[in-house]
């Protein structure tokens, strides 16, 4: 006679209320890129200007003879700017396959079978990409004006620029929407993450080499909206109270990175489906 | 409500359900009930059972018609019937890079169920589709015969009041396909799970569901408990005659019988009630051929589904 029976149990425990579920995918999608070495070994080596960094913010802030280097926010905009590497690569590595392997394993199928809309899936998808860059931007960003702070001892730096907290979180709020649903769209487009991240690079490098001839041919930097790179770079100037390294206004600006993520909202509304017609 | 009690209406009802895929009918103005219990959806390749199934979990949208699951309106309320439902597709899927218990525990919390009761529940559901030796394998690892009871367990870990089996037993060898007509008939019979068993194979319909619904063309052809449609139309017989059975077969067709070839020379012949065997010896006789062998056969599933689809 078993003393247990292994067979077939109906579930009387609780359940979570519906809406939930995005939250079961992010988790998931974070805790697996934390298992892969290479990506720690990515997110230490992201963090290594923030070290840098603190050094010099200690420095300007105990040794007077130092001051050449003491913070101002354009300190905070080039920090962000300097990150842009690892938020290139962070976006490949993190986000090239998260939908694409579930295209590859037909895995939508088993994820809208379930109490979720599509909606929360790519919401889930989109917080593994968030997670992970808002880690290398709006994370050390915050944490140095902390650390600027602590090392002098006094609030006169944030008092006299009040805006730079508020812009760090405005700028990689931004960034993070934009490079994240654009990746997203991407990666809805194939089964191979590998080609993703080969799409990703090449619409980075195509849009701006696009802008870099125009810009030859016209000599006008009013045309940086075509490139998704200096969208961001312009917006990122704006926000951070400093004149705009091109010629485009904020406005248009803010409607070529507007027309990025309605676009990639789109292919994302026509990609991610419990079913692929073919007609 | 207790989820463990089965609902009392039918679980499923479609009326004049239409579903295209561009301008290709994919469905056409079909209407049935699916009881509780086990529903066989059987029908050829290509007759839209899978996207029957597909409309019923909201993944594609119906030209027209109203489908109502566990008494709830898909189009209203599509995630509150997919918290109760359990959907084991006909194609490969699962979740990349997870061994086979966190894919199954990560169903279960997608479901809505909590972290350690998913984990539990998962390793539950695994030792009772077979894996229990295998669940730390990655599933990519995984035969055709394995992936097909990891879907299995994967539609099962939440508990659904009702299942979705698209085609379970494809490709699986023989032993495999009869342990995973087993725990289908055990969910179906001992275990209180409703469920809708698509399939073109008819042993399996037959063997694990009281009901079916037989699709054709788009279409509906003929839909029932399965007992009556075999029982009270007629005869079915196995016949072996001397001379051209070709010939003799269009003259049974052509008199309202449905013959179709089984084994070697053996034909069965489904008579309909006013007949008997007396008229298939009066045809034969009519065409000189000579009777060398008729016996009384029990109608299989086969025998409806040919007489509803008009095949031989």
């Amino acid at each position: 006679m078993p003393i247990h029976d292994q067979s077939y149990r109906r579930y009387t425990g609780q359940r979570s209320p519906k809406g939930r579920a995005w939250t079961v995918i992010a988790t998931a999608g974070v805790r697996n890129m934390l298992g892969k070495k290479a990506f720690l070994g990515l997110l230490i080596l992201a963090w290594m200007p923030f070290f840098y960094q603190s050094v010099k913010l200690y420095l300007a802030a105990n040794f007077p003879q130092m001051s050449i280097i003491s913070p101002s926010p354009d300190m905070f905009r080039e920090f962000l700017d300097h990150q842009g590497i690892f938020v290139f690569f962070i976006t490949i590595f993190t986000g090239a396959g998260l939908i694409a392997n579930d295209m590859r394993a037909n895995a939508l199928q088993i994820y809208l079978a379930k109490p979720l809309d599509r909606l929360e899936y790519i919401a889930g998808k989109f917080a593994v990409l968030a997670f992970f860059l808002l880690l290398v931007t709006w994370l050390p960003a915050t944490m140095l004006v902390l650390v600027q702070i602590v090392f002098a001892g006094n609030l006169t730096f944030v008092s006299a620029n009040f805006f730079v907290v508020p812009a760090i979180l405005v700028y990689t709020g931004i960034e993070t929407t934009v490079l994240g649903l654009v990746m997203l769209a991407l990666s809805s487009l194939s089964k191979s993450a590998r080609f993703v991240g080969i799409m990703y690079a090449g619409m980075i490098f195509f849009t701006q080499a696009l802008y870099g001839v125009v810009f030859l041919v016209t000599r006008n930097s009013a045309f940086s909206w075509m490139a998704v790179p200096s969208n961001l770079m312009q917006i990122g100037d704006l926000i951070f109270r400093m004149p705009g390294r091109f010629e485009a206004s904020g406005l248009v600006t803010l409607l070529a990175l507007a027309a990025t993520v309605a676009l990639a909202a789109f292919v994302l509304e026509r990609r991610v489906r419990g079913v692929e017609v073919v007609t | 409500m207790n989820m463990t009690d089965p609902p009392a209406d039918p679980i499923v009802q479609i009326q004049n359900l239409s579903v295209f895929y561009g301008k290709q009918p994919a469905l056409r103005d079909v209407t049935a009930v699916f009881p509780v219990g086990a529903v066989g959806l059987l029908g050829p390749n290509g007759s839209g059972k899978s996207t029957l199934l597909k409309a019923l979990l909201g993944f594609v949208k119906p030209a027209d018609g109203r489908m109502r699951v566990l008494g709830l309106d898909v189009a209203v309320s599509p995630s509150g019937i997919r918290a109760r439902l359990g959907y084991m597709p006909e194609i490969d899927a699962h979740i990349p890079g997870m061994n086979a218990v966190s894919f199954v525990a990560y169903c279960g919390q997608l479901a809505g169920l909590p972290r350690v009761d998913a984990m539990q529940r998962a390793h539950e559901v695994l030792q009772y589709v077979g894996l229990g030796e295998a669940r730390y394998r990655n599933v990519e690892t995984y035969s055709t015969g394995m992936k097909q009871r990891i879907k299995l367990a994967q539609a099962l870990v939440h508990d659904p009041d009702l299942l979705f089996l698209d085609e379970p037993t494809n490709g699986m060898d023989p032993k495999g396909r009869e342990e995973m007509l087993d725990l289908i008939r055990d969910l179906a019979h001992n275990k209180g799970v409703n469920l809708i068993l698509s399939s073109h194979l008819l042993p399996d319909v037959e063997y694990t569901c009281d009901h079916v619904v037989v699709l054709h063309q788009a279409r509906i052809a003929t839909q029932g408990p399965i007992d009556e449609l075999k029982g009270p139309r007629g005869s079915v017989f196995e016949l072996r005659v001397k001379g051209d059975r070709v010939a003799f077969a269009r003259v049974l067709d052509a008199a309202g019988m449905v013959s179709k070839a089984a084994e070697e020379d053996i034909m069965r012949v489904f008579v309909p009630d006013e007949k008997g065997a007396l008229a298939l010896f009066q045809l034969a006789a009519r065409e000189g051929m000579q009777v060398r062998h008729l016996r009384p056969s029990l109608p299989t599933l086969e025998d409806v589904f040919a007489q509803a689809v008009g095949e031989e």
